[in-house]
């Protein structure tokens, strides 16, 4: 049986570690390497890391951190930000990831989906989908949009139709953020998890919203995300990844733990 | 040295760089005389069993790996990397290099969860890997460690090769071997601290030799 996954995300501005609330306000916190070694020595299952400024002059210095955080870590690790093409994937992907997370420049351009999927195996391709709550309308059935660059564009695509198609594109997971809950600490937005975990056949990553152990489990067992993105919770030092999967296990949801005998 | 088998598969740094992170010294190579200098020998794979064999056959490293299986020197499959040792792939349909007895088959999409839901194809995430035989490359592994795992198609190798078993839908074969060789359904390299240690017990092996 799978374990439920805890997965720290580390957003990186000109090299440094940043954190925002619904994207916005972001202020630095820590060098992302240090960071991502210490994760990786509580337990994590996984690391992402963002490129949130994704300029052309810094991607040099992000794809140098990329570098350093992959000798650091042997466990999997997640890309994305400012990666629109073959190519970028290409160099995230050489710099010592294994996945490359696409988000806005998909929605702009599905083809990169497949593109990704022939080139480097859907395992390595994660759709990244930023969602905000809306009225239900003929557009939008679901009620959740698709919000690009970082949360100023909305697409007028809803979220479930866009997660399907994507399946069919070759996309190998989805990680799906909810921008209503981003750095809330108030909690995943559960609905729209569930929404996405029980109509399409990929795992879903939960994000957004993490502030207490019990967001964790809820996303995981009520939202039935096979994933749950962490930050704030853990980058504040307020729970470590070991509390939190101690707290999932004592609640019955598995998650791993050391595996030495 | 432990050479690594360097075919286009993608993720061969990824093994170096768990071996490095223990200090263990490998090199990645196509070249048939450096790989004979070795002491053993990953071979590792991402992407699908087709592209795969393609290139191994292009390379000539088919006919390189049945060699060395065949003088009984130490090699260590992961992922692709140990389902194309069997006979048969359903993936692409493929012929693959008969090494071991058995073939790879896709998950059939009937399986269910213990919740009784539909699996979700690929398994990707951590599974329990529990120990059906005594193995050199299990020690200080506890029964039932979970590793990482990215796959849509699993091995089915003949019973006596199965070295460990992993539970998603049903129970497959996630380690399995015949004397010096194994291989791994999971990522070794992306396993953490219990997959580094598989490593490091292959390689101690291997510079034992």
């Amino acid at each position: 049986m799978l374990s439920k996954r805890i997965i720290p995300c580390l957003d990186v501005r000109a090299g440094r570690l940043t954190k925002g609330v619904r994207f916005a306000d972001n202020r630095d916190i820590g060098d992302p390497v240090e960071s991502a070694a210490r994760y990786y020595d509580e337990g994590a299952d996984e690391i992402v890391f963002y490129d949130i400024t994704a300029s052309a002059e810094e991607r040099g210095i992000f794809l140098d951190v990329v570098e350093k955080v992959a000798s650091r870590i042997a466990i999997p690790f997640s890309v994305g930000g400012g990666i629109s093409s073959v190519k970028d994937m290409r160099d995230v992907l050489n710099a010592g990831a294994e996945k490359v997370s696409l988000n806005s420049p998909a929605v702009l351009n599905p083809a990169l989906i497949s593109a990704g999927a022939e080139d480097f195996g859907s395992q390595a391709v994660v759709l990244g989908m930023d969602v905000r709550r809306v009225p239900v309308s003929e557009a939008i059935p679901s009620g959740y949009e698709i919000v690009i660059q970082g949360g100023r564009r909305p697409m007028g695509l809803d979220a479930l139709a866009w997660a399907r198609r994507a399946v069919e594109l070759g996309a190998g997971e989805i990680c799906l953020n909810s921008i209503d809950a981003d750095g809330t600490r108030e909690g995943y937005e559960l609905t729209l998890t569930r929404l996405i975990a029980t109509n399409v056949r990929l795992p879903v990553i939960a994000s957004g919203g993490a502030g207490k152990p019990e967001h964790l489990y809820a996303a995981l067992t009520e939202g039935r995300a096979g994933a749950a993105l962490v930050a704030s919770i853990v980058h504040y030092g307020e729970y470590s990844i070991r509390e939190l999967k101690e707290y999932l296990n004592a609640r019955g949801c598995k998650a791993r733990l050391d595996g030495s005998a | 040295m432990i050479a690594i088998l360097d075919y286009e598969s993608g993720n061969q740094t990824s093994v170096k760089r768990a071996l490095a992170f223990q200090n263990i010294e490998a090199v990645i190579t196509a070249d048939a005389g450096v790989i004979g200098r070795a002491d053993g020998l990953i071979f590792p794979g991402v992407g699908a069993a087709g592209q795969a064999m393609g290139q191994l056959r292009k390379t000539g490293l088919d006919v390189f790996l049945r060699g060395w299986v065949a003088q009984n020197r130490p090699l260590l499959g992961v992922c692709v990397g140990c389902q194309v040792l069997l006979d048969y792939s359903e993936e692409n349909a493929t012929q693959t290099l008969g090494i071991l007895p058995g073939k790879t088959r896709l998950f059939e999409a009937s399986l269910k969860e213990e919740d009784g839901r539909p699996i979700r194809i690929p398994h990707i995430g951590w599974n329990a890997v529990h120990q059906e035989k005594d193995c050199l490359l299990f020690e200080g592994i506890a029964q039932d460690a979970e590793f990482y795992f990215v796959h849509g198609y699993y091995p089915e190798p003949a019973p006596e090769c199965v070295l460990a078993t992993t539970y998603y839908g049903k129970s497959f074969c996630s380690v399995l071997g015949r004397q010096n060789l194994w291989a791994t359904q999971f990522h070794v390299e992306k396993s953490g601290p219990a997959g580094l240690r598989l490593l490091a017990n292959f390689c101690s092996y291997c510079n034992s030799l």
